[in-house]
Parts: structure tokens; C-alpha cells; sequence
């Protein structure tokens, strides 16, 4: 059975790189005696693939992991059991079963929110520290100015490097937000506020196969605007969660421009086998899992969206 | 938020940050303050070499479950790191809490290989220590070195307070114990180290004074302080079934080079092969039971979550049970998806009906280690197994459906003749031949036969401590040779050879059985670069040379010699059990390549029974003990 599980990565565990922490989440699902399906042949291994990997150093709480389970469990079950597996700084916080017709979180990642904070030593209270100094990150009115006319542009370029190449690129259409940092923002933002952080940008930008936008682009773009020196070191990007795209084709990206536009929903949301949530009726799967047969909630992907507008439900 | 030593800087810029973070699963977490006794354990290699060692877990879980310590870890920085920690001057701390190792009141340094030298310096070094004991103060720790090596101590004699020779799982209480009892009483770091010495197996290398003959030899080696003993005895864990085992390894985050659970199942060997220094070391062989093992190994699965378990020991194949075990361990966990693996088995039916069930064949190669291509030199290193057995036991695997074969050699064995090497070649030919005899139709594609020589180095408490090894030059030119006679066999082109390097293996013949005068040496090495000796890229051996040669120390005097019967050895002092004049018997022998029984066949008197357990209370007992 499909599943997706979403997690935080923080603290020290921003230094694990992802295969690292796929590993550990097999260990951990092992010693939770979680059924994870297992791939077939004399090495077989568990079924599982993230929607994106986090860059290291990155933190995280909107962190998603599909997997495939031998068995049904419930929500609660599985959190209680895995997260007596997790050291502090990786918790899952949600878990929910898929529809078996949905494709993998990685097919469908369309978008990422971000808080952005500055690290302690580059801080306020630091006399080093670039809020310290006269940057427009300082002051919420400077940065909200900056910030909007950044956003009025009508191209931003930023030379984006591959392994291969460099090349131009216009990003302006793939930034959806760019926000000064609020409260509120990201469930663990009053931690990290007590360790020292200090919130000053939200982003929500294109993300996965097609078009992936980092953070870490934007941020420079935005300096330059500014005319102020970047310092990667001085910023800590948290990712505070992952989206599908409801009118998503594959290989194309829909940004708000586009028609249809994109239509964002939570990866905890895409997808979601829910029961008794909404009855529709979807064919032939109604044999196919009898516990749950039929209960489906409706428009979570595409094609069973499509399906069901055929059908006039 | 964990509080980390290394800024997020730092840690982005070096590679593998996982390295230097602890907080692996199964971390022990204690209040430093709260603990009286402060260790820090230490393998000083990178951390993945590190993790991989099972004496480390065994001795952080022995120490861990006592109340008044706190037993932590660290391993080499690597390079990277090491080049910003010396810039940076940021001290080498333990993965735990991240403190300082020189806050510490123990540093426990494994010595596992003598390549690791110049890394104890590196590891002292960062941690703000003095490299020599002599100069420490009451403000660092104790310096403790363990392990294989501790067999001959002598060449980093300088570098540390205490040697603890033999198994861990032993006298270290005491010692701890007697530390205590020192603290309370504030006396001086002398005074505590006059306590150690007094500890069976506790070797304090400044409480002894050596003396030399004109031609560079020991003329004396005592003790000058009343509580160091004239001879230090090695400790040993007499009932495998009753101690120690760790029932929650640690889990690190990133891949190890033993990323599994590691069950040992037996201490110790039977077999006596005359190269081999931990035959002789850990004498005598000792198997763990069955009702100890099984709970153990479901324990450490539940607990890491390791997809596979691998049985350790010397010699799996003289595990009397090992069938029993290993049937049960593969009913028990091969359907929850868990790997077996089984390293150092004798290739016999048992051994291939066993890998059949846990390896996919065709993937898949096996291993055998004649280490000598002749019988004659077979025998001479008293290694028991015929070409009838290799040749049999391959031919079964090919028909079991196998067609790759690793096969390991030494170069460089004493009494060596051009016969013996061309011998390598032909035996790695007949396999092949063996494979060609199967019917067309029912192989499996063609046979590959990967054939590597290492250069035999002598140790110390083996009889060839006695023998002179072979030069550099000796080892190029011979594996030339080789190299010619293997192209020349009739399936020279199905057989792949492999040598190991020459230059590094002179040097662990020296510090092998070397004396104290090699301290020097290896300080100047250090302080001029040299580190991470054991990894090829890092190793550079002029400077070794000039070290050497600035310190008027000639290699050929501890490589070249074939010493005299009655030389007075650096390690000596040391008792292992097996007795010198057994070594040397065995010396002799191996001149006439007369074989020895091995232990089961019949007692050849080693002197290991001084011990009273394990096989030399017969088979009778060992079955009793099971």
C-alpha cells in the first residue's frame, strides 16, 4: 500500500545527506517493526523515495518520504511507533496511505515554502552581524520596500550553474511569494527564534523535475537588487513545506501565469486515501481494496479528477 | 538543539560532516557532571575504519554500564578538517558531548595496525596533549594504549602512560577503580601510574629502563620503580559465555566499512599458522555458546536495525556449532529481510550449501587463502590444507554454480625459492583448468580467478620473530616474476594479479619489532608531515627515509637481520601465555616444513594452558562449556 510520511530534519541532523537518511529511516522502520515492502532479488531493499532531496545544512519540517507498507496502520499507530525510533531532530508529524493510482511525491512536487532566518552569529546581538549593519534585511519597512521592488521587475536573470554549463535564466516567473518573515510562520519558528535565529524571509518557489528554483538563488538575486554583499554562511533556509500541482501535466510546470494556473495543494493533502471523506465513484477500483473500496476524495490527482468529471460526480 | 564543536561553517565545508556530529542511534547520553570518571575511547583512523571495530563497541558498553563513568568517542579527523582545526585552533573534541578530549581523565587509544602511528601523534596533537607522557601535566589525561599492537609497545613507548595488555573486558574495572581512589586522594600523576603498574597487565613504559649490546641489540630491559613487575602478563577473558557484549551497537548515520551487526563467536584459533600473530596472541581458542550468542544476536537486530549480521572470529570453520548457529540464524532472520555473512569459512560442502542459501551465486565470489602456492612452503608455514582440499573445494563451488575465486598469497615467506612463487602461478592455473574440465554446457560463462600476494611481515610472538624480511627491492623483482608466470599459465588470461605495496609494508616490518629508539623516528615523521600512513595517497615515504636517516636509525637492522636464537626482544617483558621456547621450536620446524597438529589434534605443549580454559581443558570441557 502507498504511503507518504512528513518529517522535520533540524540541528545536527541537517548534516546527514539524504541517502544517509534514507538509510537511517530503514534502520528506524526496522527496529519499529514497520512492514515496509521489499523489493524482490538476493538484495532486496524497502520501497521508498523522498520528494526532494534537502541540501545539506538545510533544515527542514515539511520533509516528505513515500513509502510502500505490507500493512494497514493507523495514523497515530505509526507516528507513536517510528517516532520512538527518531533522535530529536528528525520527527515525523504526519502520516497518511495514497491512492494507489498516485504517483510518487517526487513526479508531483510543483512548489516549496522556505522561511528564511539568520543564523545566531550573523544575528542582531552580534557586532558582526549583518542586521546589525545598515542591510535592508534590518528593518521590516527597508525590506519590505526592497523586496516589492524586486518583485515588480519583469525579469530577474541569475546565471544558474549545472555541472556542465552555466547559463541565464529568468526566475522572476518561478518566485510565488517572496514575503518578509512573519510570526506564525512554520511551526517550529519560536524554537529556532529561542536558539537565537532570527526570521526575515518567506519564499514559496517552483520546485521539481522540470524547473527547481533554490533559495539560495533568489537570496543572491535579492543582494544583488540590493546592492549588498551575499553571505551564504549567514543564513540558515528551513523548508516549511512541499506542494503538488492539481492541474499538473507531466513535464510541463504550471506557474500562476500559466493557463491553467497551478493549483497548489500540501503533499500531505495530494493524493491522500481518505475514508468515508467523500464517496465517488471510480470504476473498477471499487473490488480492488475491500476494506476501504470506493472512499475516495475527490480531485486529489488529475486523472482521477478527470475520471470522476467524465462521470459526473 | 545539540551543541556542536564545529561551526555550520566548518562543517559545510569539510566532506562527510556526519563524521564529526555524534548523535548516532544507541549514543550513550550521560551528564558529565554528574559521572567521576571521564573516558575518551579512540580508534585513530577516519571515523568509518572507526566505527567498524567491534572492540570499541564491546569496551563503550562495558564502560558505560558502570554509574561513575562516562565513556565517549572520537576518531581521526580527516584531512580536511585537520587542516582547519590547526589553522583554526579549534581542540579535538569527543563525538558525545562534544567537550574537549583534553578535559578529559582517560584517553583510550586503540592500536589495531602499526600504519596508525603518526595518527595517535595527529590525535594528541589536536587535543592540545603533549605527544610525550613525560612532559604531561596534572591538567591532561591519561594516555592508555590497547589492542594488538600494545604486544610490542616499545616503538610508541614514549607517547604514552599506560599499555594495557591483553583483553579489555578484564582488568579495566580495577583500574578505573584504583583512578578513584588516586583522585580522592590528590596525590600525583606519578603516583597514580605507580598504582597502574601494580595492575596485572598495566605496562608503564617510563617505570622501565632498556639497555643496549654495541651491535644495536637489548642487553636489559627492568623495571626501576618497586611496583612495576618484571614481567607483564597478558589478560585474558577465560569464559567468552560469561562477560561482556554490547546489546545496542551504535548506529551511524553514514555508511561504515562494517555496516552491520557483528557477532563473535569465538575468541582465539586452533590452528597455529606460523605467520600469524593473532593466532598466537589470543591463544587459548574459546568459543562463546550457542544460549549466549542467539539472544545476543536478536537483541542487536531488534536494537540497530541492521539489514545483515556477520560472524566474527579467527577461524569460523573450528566453531564446533557453527552449523547449528548458522542454520538457525538464517531460519531466524533470513524472512525479516536480514543478510548473513560469513567471512573466514573453509570452502567445504557445509560452507556452500550455507552461501547458496544467503548469496546470490552468480554474483558472488569465493574466497580461499592458501597463502603459500606450494605444499612444501604450506607446510613450512604450518597453514593445513592441501592442494587436494583447495582443488576439490573450488571445483565444488563451480559445480554449486560459482565461476569467480579470490585467492590470497604471501610473498616474501622465509626459506622462499623461485619454486615456491612459480608455484602461486600454477595453483591459480589449476583452478582455472579444474573449472574447464565441466562439461560446455553446464558452465557458467568463463572462469575469472583474481590471485593477490601481500609481502609477508614477521611479528612479534610468532616464530618467525626470529626471521629476516625480505628487502623492497627482493618484493618488486619477485612480483615481476609472477606477474611473468602467471600470463605464462595455459589460462593466464582468466587469472588477475594483485600486489600490495612494498614501501609501506618495510615500514610496518620495522615498527613491528621495533625497539624505543623508533619513538624519534616516528615524532620527526609526524611533525614533518607524514599521517594516515595506511592510506596509500597520504603515505610518503621519503620523508619516513629522511626521519630515519637524521636519527642514525638503520631499517635493515630490524628487516634484514635473521636474529640469534637467544636475542633479548623489545617485547619480552610481556607474557602471552605461549612460551618462547615453543615459538622458537616452532621456528625450527618450520626450517624442515615439519607441520604441527592443531590444537584439537593434540596438545603441542604452547604454554597458552597456563590459562585453564578454552580448549586446553580439553574437548571434553569445551563441549561442557557449550
Amino acid at each position: 500500500m502507498k504511503a507518504r510520511m512528513k518529517f522535520t530534519k533540524t540541528g545536527s541532523m541537517r548534516f546527514i545527506g539524504h541517502l544517509d537518511v534514507m538509510r537511517y529511516f530503514q534502520k528506524a522502520f526496522r527496529r519499529a517493526g514497520i512492514r515496509v515492502s521489499y523489493s524482490k532479488g538476493f538484495s532486496p531493499h524497502q520501497i521508498m523515495s523522498f520528494a526532494s532531496p534537502l541540501g545539506l545544512g538545510l533544515s527542514s519540517e515539511g520533509e516528505y518520504l513515500d513509502l510502500s507498507l505490507e500493512e494497514e496502520i493507523s495514523k497515530e499507530e505509526f507516528l507513536k511507533r517510528v517516532n520512538e525510533q527518531m533522535n530529536e531532530e528528525i520527527l515525523v508529524t504526519d502520516f497518511l496511505f495514497l491512492l494507489e493510482e498516485s504517483k510518487s511525491s517526487m513526479a508531483v512536487l510543483a512548489a516549496c515554502d522556505y522561511l528564511i532566518f539568520m543564523k545566531p552569529e550573523w544575528g542582531k546581538e552580534q557586532e558582526q552581524g549583518l542586521l546589525a549593519q545598515d542591510s535592508f534585511l534590518a528593518d521590516f519597512e527597508k525590506r519590505k520596500a526592497v523586496l516589492q521592488e524586486f518583485l515588480k521587475k519583469e525579469r530577474i536573470e541569475i546565471l544558474k550553474k549545472t555541472k556542465r554549463s552555466e547559463k541565464q535564466m529568468d526566475i522572476r516567473e518561478y518566485i510565488y511569494q517572496l514575503l518578509p518573515a512573519e510570526n506564525g510562520m512554520g511551526k517550529l519558528q519560536e524554537d529556532l527564534k529561542k536558539e537565537g535565529y532570527e526570521p526575515v524571509l518567506f519564499m514559496q518557489l517552483t520546485s521539481g523535475s522540470v524547473i527547481n528554483i533554490k533559495p539560495e538563488l533568489v537570496l543572491e538575486a535579492l543582494f544583488a537588487e540590493a546592492g549588498e554583499e551575499y553571505h551564504s554562511a549567514a543564513f540558515q533556509i528551513h523548508r516549511l513545506e512541499m506542494y503538488g500541482d492539481r492541474n499538473m501535466k507531466k513535464g510541463e510546470v504550471h506557474t500562476l501565469k500559466s493557463n491553467p494556473a497551478c493549483e497548489l495543494v500540501s503533499l500531505a493533502e495530494y493524493g491522500k486515501w481518505k475514508e468515508k471523506t467523500h464517496v465517488s465513484y471510480v470504476g473498477e477500483n471499487l473490488e480492488r481494496e475491500p476494506h476501504a473500496a470506493g472512499y475516495y476524495d475527490c480531485g486529489q490527482c488529475s486523472v482521477l479528477g478527470k475520471e470522476q468529471d467524465k462521470k459526473g460526480i | 538543539m545539540r551543541k556542536l564543536a564545529l561551526s555550520d561553517e566548518i562543517l559545510l565545508r569539510v566532506e562527510k560532516p556526519a563524521r564529526y556530529i555524534g548523535g548516532e542511534i544507541n549514543m550513550v547520553k550521560k551528564d558529565p557532571k554528574e559521572v567521576e570518571i571521564r573516558f575518551c575511547m579512540c580508534f585513530p583512523d577516519v571515523y568509518e575504519i572507526g566505527m567498524s571495530h567491534l572492540g570499541i563497541q564491546i569496551l563503550y558498553d562495558m564502560f558505560n554500564l558502570r554509574e561513575d563513568t562516562y565513556c565517549e568517542r572520537v576518531y581521526s579527523p580527516w584531512m580536511d578538517l585537520d587542516r582547519i582545526m590547526r589553522e583554526e585552533r579549534i581542540p579535538l573534541f569527543a563525538l558525545e558531548s562534544q567537550d574537549p578530549v583534553k578535559s578529559f581523565d582517560f584517553l583510550g587509544i586503540t592500536l589495531q595496525y602499526e600504519m596508525c602511528y603518526t595518527n595517535i601523534l595527529q590525535i594528541l596533537d589536536l587535543s592540545g596533549i603533549p605527544l610525550k607522557a613525560s612532559e604531561r601535566t596534572p591538567e591532561d589525561p591519561f594516555v592508555i594504549g590497547g589492542g594488538p599492537c600494545t604486544y610490542n609497545p616499545e616503538p610508541i613507548a614514549d607517547f604514552f602512560d599506560i599499555f594495557y595488555i591483553g583483553e579489555g573486558e578484564t582488568v579495566y574495572g580495577d583500574l578505573l577503580d584504583a583512578y578513584k581512589a588516586w583522585k580522592k586522594t590528590g596525590g600525583t600523576r606519578n603516583g597514580f601510574l605507580k598504582q597502574a603498574a601494580k595492575i596485572p597487565g598495566c605496562y608503564v613504559p617510563q617505570f622501565y629502563e632498556v639497555r643496549y649490546h654495541e651491535d644495536g641489540t637489548l642487553s636489559e630491559f627492568f623495571p626501576v620503580v618497586e611496583e612495576a613487575p618484571e614481567r607483564v602478563f597478558k589478560q585474558v577473558q577465560r569464559d567468552m559465555s560469561e562477560t561482556y557484549y554490547p546489546e545496542k551497537p551504535l548506529v551511524p548515520y553514514i555508511k561504515v566499512t562494517q555496516d552491520r551487526v557483528v557477532l563473535e563467536i569465538q575468541r582465539g584459533c586452533i590452528r597455529g599458522c606460523r605467520f600469524c600473530q593473532a593466532g598466537m596472541l589470543y591463544r587459548p581458542v574459546r568459543p562463546r555458546s550457542l544460549s549466549f550468542l542467539k539472544p545476543r544476536a536478536t537483541a542487536m537486530i531488534e536494537a540497530t536495525g541492521h539489514e545483515e549480521i556477520t560472524l566474527s572470529s579467527l577461524s569460523s570453520s573450528d566453531y564446533l556449532e557453527l552449523d547449528k548457529l548458522v542454520y538457525w540464524l538464517i531460519d531466524e532472520f533470513q524472512e525479516r529481510g536480514v543478510n548473513i555473512s560469513l567471512p573466514s569459512l573453509r570452502i567445504d560442502a557445509f560452507a556452500l550449501d550455507v552461501m547458496s542459501k544467503v548469496q546470490d551465486v552468480r554474483k558472488s565470489s569465493l574466497t580461499f587463502a592458501p597463502e603459500a602456492g606450494s605444499q612444501r612452503m604450506r607446510n613450512v608455514i604450518n597453514k593445513g590444507l592441501s592442494e587436494e582440499e583447495i582443488l576439490k573445494g573450488a571445483m565444488d563451488a563451480f559445480l554449486g554454480g560459482w565461476n569467480r575465486v579470490k585467492l590470497y598469497f604471501m610473498l616474501g615467506l622465509p626459506g622462499e625459492t623461485d619454486e615456491d612463487i612459480e608455484a602461486i602461478a600454477v595453483l591459480s592455473d589449476k583452478i582455472a583448468r579444474e573449472y574447464y574440465t565441466i562439461p560446455k554446457e553446464e558452465r557458467h560463462g568463463k572462469v575469472n580467478i583474481v590471485t593477490s600476494t601481500s609481502i609477508f611481515v614477521p611479528k612479534p610472538f610468532t616464530p618467525f620473530q626470529w626471521a629476516p624480511m625480505v628487502s623492497r627491492e627482493y618484493a618488486e623483482e619477485k612480483r615481476e616474476f609472477l606477474l611473468g608466470k602467471v600470463k605464462a599459465q595455459l589460462n593466464g588470461k582468466s587469472i588477475k594479479y594483485n600486489c600490495h605495496d612494498a614501501d609501506v609494508s618495510e615500514l610496518e616490518g620495522v615498527f613491528a619489532r621495533g625497539d624505543r629508539k623508533l619513538c624519534n623516528v616516528i615524532l620527526q615523521a609526524y611533525k614533518e608531515g607524514c599521517m594516515y600512513d595506511a592510506w596509500g595517497e597520504f603515505f610518503l615515504y621519503d620523508v619516513w627515509k629522511k626521519a630515519f636517516a637524521e636519527n642514525g636509525i638503520d631499517m635493515d637492522f630490524y628487516l634484514k637481520r635473521e636474529r640469534r636464537e637467544d636475542e633479548l626482544f623489545p617485547w619480552d617483558f610481556i607474557d602471552i601465555g605461549v612460551t618462547k621456547k615453543f615459538l622458537l621450536r616452532e621456528y625450527q620446524r618450520s626450517k624442515e616444513a615439519v607441520v604441527t597438529p592443531n590444537c584439537r589434534e593434540g596438545c603441542s605443549g604452547c604454554g597458552a594452558a597456563a590459562f585453564q580454559c578454552g580448549v586446553c581443558v580439553g574437548p571434553e570441557r569445551e563441549k561442557e562449556e557449550r
